[in-house]
C-alpha cells in the first residue's frame, strides 16, 4: 500500500512536493501574521493589567462590520477601491477605539482592586453584549465581504500568492514595527512600561496610570480594527460571531509567546499559523491517515502545552511569580 | 429561606401564565379581527430553531417559512370540528444546543401544542423527538437529515427533507456520471450533517471503485481552508465533495480557486444557497450541489413570492421545508377534522399532497417517500436546476419540466382546497389563501 | 432546616403544576450546581484556574452512554457506571493536572482551555477509523436510570402523586447534591481544605510549611473532576442523546461564570450563582416578549437577543457592584476590605 503511494508521488514529480511546502508556508504565515496583530491587543492590556480581555476578539469582529458598512456605501459613490478601503479602515480603526476606552472605562476600571476572576467574567459578559447588539445592527447572517480590491495571484518559487496576502503580511509587519516603536522609543512607551511593572510606583513618578491604561485599550482596539479588515477581505465573509474563535487563537498565540511581550506575540502567532498550516498538511501522511486535518487544532494546543511545560512562561515570557 | 423560594416560584407560574396568554392574545401582527359569531377553537404548534448563535440566520429563515404556512392557514378559515380554528404559533430559540432543546420542547408540551415543526438540527431534534413521544405530541422536522432521528421506531417523528443517505449518493451519482472523476477528495466541516452527508458520498464513490482521498476536515467556524486545500492540490484530484453548510463552503470554493485548484467542486444542501455564490465571489462559477426535494422553480414559484412578500427578504435554505411541514400538520388535522394527536397521527402517516418542494408523502418510519434530489449548478452567478434524481433515476431538469407539463403543484391543489377532509389527499394550505 | 428538606421534596410537585418544562430546568439548575461545586474545589478552594472543566464532564457523559446504550450493545446498570464515569474523570483529572503542576494563572487557564477542546476533537473524531463514539453523530438511545423494576422513563402514581421521569430524576440529583454539598462541607475544614487554601493563598509559603504541593494540587484536579463525572452520567441518562456539540468551551466558560459570580470558595454563593445562571434565562425566555408587547405593542427585538443581551449586562454589573461575587467567602470579604483600606 505504501510502496504503491511512493509510486504515485515519484511519478507527480518531485517538485511538486517542495512546491507544496512552500506553499504551506504561505498559507501559515499569512494565517500567524493575522493571529499576531490580533494577539498584540491581548498581549498589550494583560501586560499593563494582566487581564485576558476575553472581548478582544469582538473589537475584531466590530472593525470588520463598521468597515463593511462604509464599504457598501462608499463604492455606490464612486468612491474608488483603495481609498475606499482606507477611510472604512480609519473609521473602524476610530469606532473601535472609542469601544475599547467604553469598555475600559465601564467594565474594567471599576475592578481595578477586584479579586483577579472578576474583570474575567466582566470581560466574558462585555462579549455577550458586543455580539447581541452586532447581531442587531448586521443581522444574524454571514455576510459577503466586499471584494474590491482585485485579488490577483503571484507566483513565488512554485507557491502562488495573493496581493492580499502580500498586503496582510506588509500590514502585520508595519504595525508591530510601530507598536515596538512606540512601547520601547516614546514616553508613552516608557510609561506603558513602568505602570505595567508597577503602578503604583508609577503614580508616585507622575506617571498618569488611568490614562496610560485608557490609551493601552484604545491602541489595542484600533489594531483589532484593522485585523478586522483583513480578515474580512482575505477570507471574504464578516458574521457577528466570527470573532470568539480568532480571539480564542490569538490568545493562545500571545500566551505561546509569553503573554505581556510584544516580540513574543508576533512569534507565538507566526509559529501558531505555522504550525496550523503544517498540522493540516502533514499529520495525516506522518500518522499513515490515523490523524488527518481533524486534528490540526489538537496538534496546535498540544504544541503549546508542551511548550508551557518547558517553558511555563512562553516562549519569551519573563519568568513571573502571580498568583491565579 | 423556604418561603422565599415557594413564593418565587408561584410568582414565576402566574408570570408563566401571563406569557401564554399574552403571546396567544396578540403574537401576531395587527390584523382585522375575525368576525366573532362562529365559535372558534385555538390551536397551538410549536416551532423550534436556534434564534441566536452561530446558525441564527438559518433558524430565523426556518421559523418564516413554518410562519408563512399558519398564516395562510388562518387566512383560509380552516374549520375543524365544526368550529373557525386559529392556528397559533409558539416559536422558541433552542440555541443549536441540545440541552436547550429539550427544555423547550417540555416548554411546548406544557403549553399543550397539538404538534411541533422542528427543530433544524439533528443534535437538538434527536433528544427532544424523545421528549415528544413521551408526550405523544407528533413532531417534523424540515431540515433534520440524521437517519438516527426516524430510526427510534418513534410513531410521530416525521421529515420533510430527505436523510443522509438518501441525498449523499445523489449528489454523488450526478457527479460520478457527468465528471467522470477518477480520484475525489471529500471535505466536511466535522459536525453531525457534514460528516453523515460526506460518509455517505464517499460510500457511494468506493461503491462505485472511483479512488477518494483520506478524508480531509475543519470545524464548522472554520473561515481557513487553504492548508487542507493546499495538501489536496499536491494530489490533483478531479473532483471535490464538501459536506458542510454555506458560511464555511464560501470561503473555502473562493481559496480552493485562489489556489488554482482546477477540480470540480460539489456540496450538498448547505452548500445549496444564495449566500454561497455571494460568499465564494466569482469562484461558485460552475460549482455543483444537490437540494432535497424539487427545485422550488418547478414546485412552487409561488412560495418563493410569497415568501419574499411577507418577509421582505429572499427565503434562504430549510424555509420551504418548513412551510411544507407546517402544511403537512395543518393538513392532517384538517384530515381528521382534529387537533388532537391521537386523532391526527392516521391521517399524518398517509397524508399525501405538492408542497414547495414536491410531492409529500411519509414512508412507515416517517421519512419522506421516493424524495426527488435535485441537482443545481451556478451558472453566470445563479442557481439553476439541471437535473432532478428520483428512485436512482437522473432525468435532466428540461426533460422533467417538459414530462410533468403544467406544472406539478398548482392544478390538482386547486381543486383539492374546495373538499374539507379527506385523509388520502388533504389540501395544501398556499393555494387556498387567496379565497 | 426540616422546613427547607420539605419543601424540597414538595417544590418538584409545585413545579409540575406550572409545567414539566419547570421540573426539566431545575434538574438542569441541579446538575450545574453539582458542576459548579466541582469546579468550586479547583479554581475556589486550590486557586487554580481551570477553562477546560467541561472536558470531564463529557467523560463522565461518554463513559455512561457507551455501557448503557445500543451503540456497543452494552446495557450496565447506572450504579456501576456512575461511579466508574467519577473514576475516569478524576483520572483524566490527574492526567490534566500532571504536566501542568508548575504553571501559574494564565498560563495554567490557556492549557486547561487546551485541554477540553483536545477531548472535545477527539470524541468528535473517534468515529472513524474505528467507531467508538459516533463521531459528532453522537450516541442516541441511551438507557434511562432504572433501579429494580422502577424505570426513570415512564411516569408511576404513588401516593396519589404523579412521578413522571424528571420527578424522579429531581429525587436522585437532589439526594446526589446533598451527598455533594455534604463532600464540600467537610472537605473545606478538612486537612486537605486548608491545604488547598494554604496552596491558593502563597505556594511557596505552603511548600515551607511541610504541604505536599504537587499532590494536593493533582487531588484538586481529580476531586473536582470526578463530581463532573458523575454530572456528565447523569446528564447522559435525563438526555437519553449526546453528542460532543454540549460539550464546547462556552459550557467550561458558564459554570466558571456561576462560581465567579455566586462567589468563588463559598459553597453557598456558587449554589446561588448556579442556580442564579440557570433560572434567569428561562425566566426571560418568558417575560421578554409579553413585557415587550405590552410597552411597546409590537416585538422590536427578538427575545432571544434581549434575553442574551441581558445576561451580558448582568455579569457585567454583578462584577462592578459586587467583585467577590454575590456571596463572596470570608477570606475573599477580608481580602476586599483590606485591599480599599489601602488605596493603591
Amino acid at each position: 500500500m505504501l510502496a504503491c503511494g511512493q509510486k504515485a508521488f515519484a511519478a507527480g514529480a518531485i517538485e511538486t512536493l517542495m512546491d507544496i511546502f512552500i506553499q504551506q508556508l504561505v498559507n501559515g504565515i499569512t494565517l500567524g501574521a493575522v493571529y499576531a496583530v490580533v494577539a498584540l491587543g491581548y498581549t498589550m492590556v494583560y501586560g499593563i493589567i494582566q487581564l485576558i480581555n476575553f472581548a478582544h476578539g469582538e473589537l475584531v469582529m466590530i472593525g470588520a462590520m463598521v468597515a463593511f458598512t462604509l464599504i457598501g456605501v462608499l463604492t455606490p459613490l464612486g468612491v474608488p477601491a483603495l481609498p475606499a478601503v482606507l477611510v472604512a479602515t480609519l473609521c473602524a480603526m476610530t469606532a473601535c477605539a472609542l469601544l475599547g476606552y467604553a469598555m475600559e472605562r465601564l467594565a474594567y476600571r471599576p475592578l481595578r482592586r477586584a479579586p483577579r476572576l472578576a474583570p474575567l467574567i466582566s470581560a466574558i459578559g462585555v462579549s455577550i453584549i458586543l455580539q447581541h447588539l452586532a447581531l442587531l445592527v448586521w443581522s444574524r447572517n454571514p455576510l459577503a465581504f466586499p471584494q474590491i480590491v482585485k485579488t490577483e495571484s503571484f507566483a513565488l518559487a512554485g507557491a502562488t500568492i495573493t496581493n492580499i496576502q502580500i498586503g496582510i503580511i506588509v500590514i502585520s509587519v508595519a504595525m508591530m514595527l510601530g507598536l515596538a516603536w512606540l512601547v520601547y522609543r516614546t514616553r508613552l512607551g516608557i510609561a506603558m512600561r513602568a505602570t505595567s511593572q508597577n503602578a503604583q510606583m508609577a503614580a508616585l513618578l507622575g506617571v498618569d496610570a488611568n490614562q496610560v491604561i485608557a490609551l493601552t485599550f484604545i491602541i489595542g482596539a484600533a489594531l483589532a480594527a484593522v485585523a478586522g479588515v483583513m480578515v474580512g477581505s482575505y477570507y471574504g465573509i464578516a458574521h457577528y460571531t466570527m470573532g470568539s474563535a480568532l480571539g480564542l487563537k490569538a490568545f493562545c498565540a500571545a500566551v505561546l509567546g509569553g503573554i505581556g511581550n510584544i516580540p513574543g506575540a508576533m512569534l507565538g502567532g507566526v509559529l501558531l499559523g505555522l504550525v496550523e498550516a503544517l498540522g493540516a498538511g502533514y499529520i495525516g501522511d506522518f500518522t499513515d491517515n490515523v490523524f488527518g486535518s481533524n486534528y490540526q487544532d489538537v496538534f496546535a494546543f498540544m504544541v503549546l502545552i508542551l511548550v508551557l511545560v518547558f517553558r511555563p512562561s512562553g516562549l519569551l515570557g519573563e519568568r513571573v511569580g502571580d498568583r491565579a | 429561606m423556604k418561603r422565599s423560594v415557594v413564593l418565587h416560584h408561584a410568582n414565576l407560574c402566574t408570570l408563566a401564565a401571563v406569557g401564554v396568554l399574552t403571546l396567544a392574545g396578540c403574537g401576531e401582527d395587527p390584523k382585522p379581527a375575525p368576525p366573532p359569531p362562529p365559535p372558534s377553537i385555538e390551536i397551538k404548534i410549536g416551532h423550534v430553531a436556534p434564534l441566536t448563535g452561530g446558525i441564527a440566520h438559518l433558524g430565523k429563515d426556518n421559523e418564516n417559512g413554518a410562519r408563512m404556512a399558519l398564516e395562510e392557514a388562518n387566512a383560509a378559515n380552516i374549520k375543524i370540528d365544526g368550529k373557525d380554528a386559529r392556528f397559533v404559533m409558539l416559536a422558541e430559540d433552542d440555541q443549536a444546543d441540545p440541552k436547550v432543546g429539550t427544555t423547550v420542547a417540555q416548554k411546548l408540551i406544557d403549553a399543550k401544542v397539538a404538534g411541533v415543526v422542528g427543530h433544524l438540527n439533528s443534535g437538538t431534534t434527536i433528544p427532544a423527538s424523545s421528549v415528544y413521544n413521551g408526550a405523544n405530541i407528533p413532531m417534523i422536522s424540515g431540515s433534520a437529515t440524521n437517519p438516527q432521528l426516524t430510526e427510534q421506531g418513534f410513531k410521530g417523528v416525521f421529515r420533510v427533507m430527505g436523510r443522509d443517505d438518501q441525498q449523499g449518493p445523489a449528489i454523488a451519482s450526478y457527479l460520478a456520471a457527468n465528471s467522470k472523476p477518477k480520484l475525489v477528495a471529500i471535505i466536511d466541516d466535522a459536525t453531525a450533517y457534514g460528516e453523515g452527508l460526506a460518509n455517505e458520498v464517499e460510500k457511494y464513490f468506493k461503491g462505485a471503485n472511483i479512488r477518494v482521498l483520506p478524508r480531509e476536515k475543519g470545524d464548522d467556524k472554520r473561515s481557513d481552508w487553504k492548508a487542507v486545500l493546499t495538501k489536496i492540490k499536491g494530489r490533483n484530484p478531479d473532483a471535490v465533495f464538501y459536506g458542510g453548510m454555506d458560511a464555511t463552503g464560501g470561503p473555502l470554493l473562493k481559496q480552493a480557486r485562489e489556489l488554482n485548484i482546477k477540480a470540480v467542486f460539489s456540496f450538498g444542501d448547505g452548500g445549496c444557497s444564495d449566500k454561497m455564490i455571494e460568499l465564494a465571489g466569482t469562484a461558485a462559477e460552475g460549482m455543483l450541489c444537490s437540494q432535497a426535494g424539487l427545485p422550488p422553480a418547478a414546485a412552487s414559484k409561488k412560495f418563493l413570492d410569497a415568501y419574499k412578500a411577507r418577509f421582505k427578504v429572499d427565503p434562504i435554505l430549510y424555509s420551504p421545508f418548513t412551510y411544507d411541514a407546517m402544511q403537512a400538520l395543518i393538513a392532517a388535522m384538517k384530515g381528521a377534522n382534529s387537533a388532537d394527536p391521537a386523532k391526527y397521527l392516521p391521517v399524518m402517516q398517509k397524508l399525501e399532497f405538492n408542497g414547495a418542494t414536491g410531492h409529500i408523502a411519509f414512508d412507515e418510519k416517517g421519512d419522506r417517500k421516493d424524495a426527488e434530489m435535485s441537482i443545481f449548478q451556478v451558472k453566470e452567478g445563479k442557481l439553476e436546476p439541471i437535473a432532478i434524481i428520483k428512485n436512482g433515476q437522473t432525468v435532466s431538469f428540461a426533460d422533467f419540466m417538459a414530462q410533468a407539463n403544467p406544472a406539478p403543484a398548482a392544478a390538482p391543489a386547486a381543486a383539492d382546497a374546495t373538499q374539507a377532509a379527506q385523509p388520502a389527499k388533504a389540501a395544501p394550505a398556499p393555494d387556498a389563501a387567496k379565497k | 432546616m426540616v422546613l427547607v428538606a420539605l419543601a424540597l421534596l414538595a417544590l418538584p410537585f409545585a413545579l409540575a403544576g406550572a409545567g414539566t418544562t419547570w421540573v426539566r430546568v431545575t434538574n438542569l439548575a441541579i446538575l450545574f450546581i453539582l458542576l459548579s461545586l466541582g469546579l468550586n474545589i479547583v479554581v475556589g478552594f486550590a486557586g487554580l484556574l481551570d477553562l477546560g472543566y467541561i472536558a470531564f464532564y463529557a467523560v463522565g457523559a461518554y463513559v455512561y452512554a457507551l455501557l448503557a446504550s445500543p451503540h456497543f450493545g452494552i446495557h450496565w446498570p447506572f450504579w456501576v457506571i456512575l461511579p466508574l464515569g467519577a473514576l475516569v474523570a478524576a483520572l483524566f483529572g490527574a492526567l490534566l493536572g500532571a504536566p501542568t503542576l508548575k504553571l501559574r494563572g494564565d498560563y495554567l487557564a490557556i492549557v486547561t482551555l487546551g485541554f477540553g477542546e483536545i477531548v472535545r476533537i477527539f470524541l468528535n473524531n473517534l468515529g472513524s477509523p474505528v467507531n467508538i463514539t459516533n463521531g459528532p453523530r453522537g450516541i442516541a438511545r441511551i438507557d434511562a436510570i432504572r433501579i429494580g423494576e422502577l424505570s426513570f422513563a415512564r411516569t408511576d402514581s404513588f401516593l396519589g402523586l404523579d412521578f413522571s421521569g424528571p420527578i424522579k430524576y429531581y429525587f436522585l440529583l437532589l439526594a446526589m447534591l446533598v451527598a455533594v454539598i455534604f463532600i464540600n462541607l467537610r472537605l473545606q475544614n478538612s486537612r486537605i481544605g486548608r491545604a488547598w487554601e494554604a496552596v491558593r493563598e502563597d505556594e511557596i509559603a505552603a511548600r515551607a510549611m511541610g504541604i505536599d504541593t504537587t499532590r494536593i494540587k493533582l487531588l484538586a484536579f481529580a476531586m473536582g473532576a470526578s463530581f463532573a463525572g458523575v454530572a456528565g452520567g447523569m446528564f447522559a441518562a435525563i438526555q437519553g442523546f449526546i453528542s460532543p456539540e454540549s460539550f464546547v468551551l462556552v459550557e467550561s466558560v458558564m459554570v466558571l461564570s456561576m462560581v465567579v459570580l455566586g462567589g468563588m470558595g463559598n459553597i453557598w454563593g456558587v449554589i446561588l450563582g448556579a442556580l442564579l445562571l440557570s433560572f434567569v434565562p428561562e425566566l426571560l425566555r418568558y417575560t421578554v416578549q409579553p413585557l415587550q408587547q405590552y410597552f411597546f405593542g409590537r416585538m422590536l427585538i427578538d427575545p432571544e437577543v434581549i434575553r442574551m443581551l441581558i445576561f451580558g449586562f448582568a455579569l457585567v454589573l454583578v462584577m462592578s457592584f459586587r467583585p467577590g461575587g454575590l456571596w463572596p467567602s470570608a477570606v475573599r470579604k477580608r481580602e476586599l476590605a483590606a485591599r480599599s483600606e489601602d488605596p493603591a
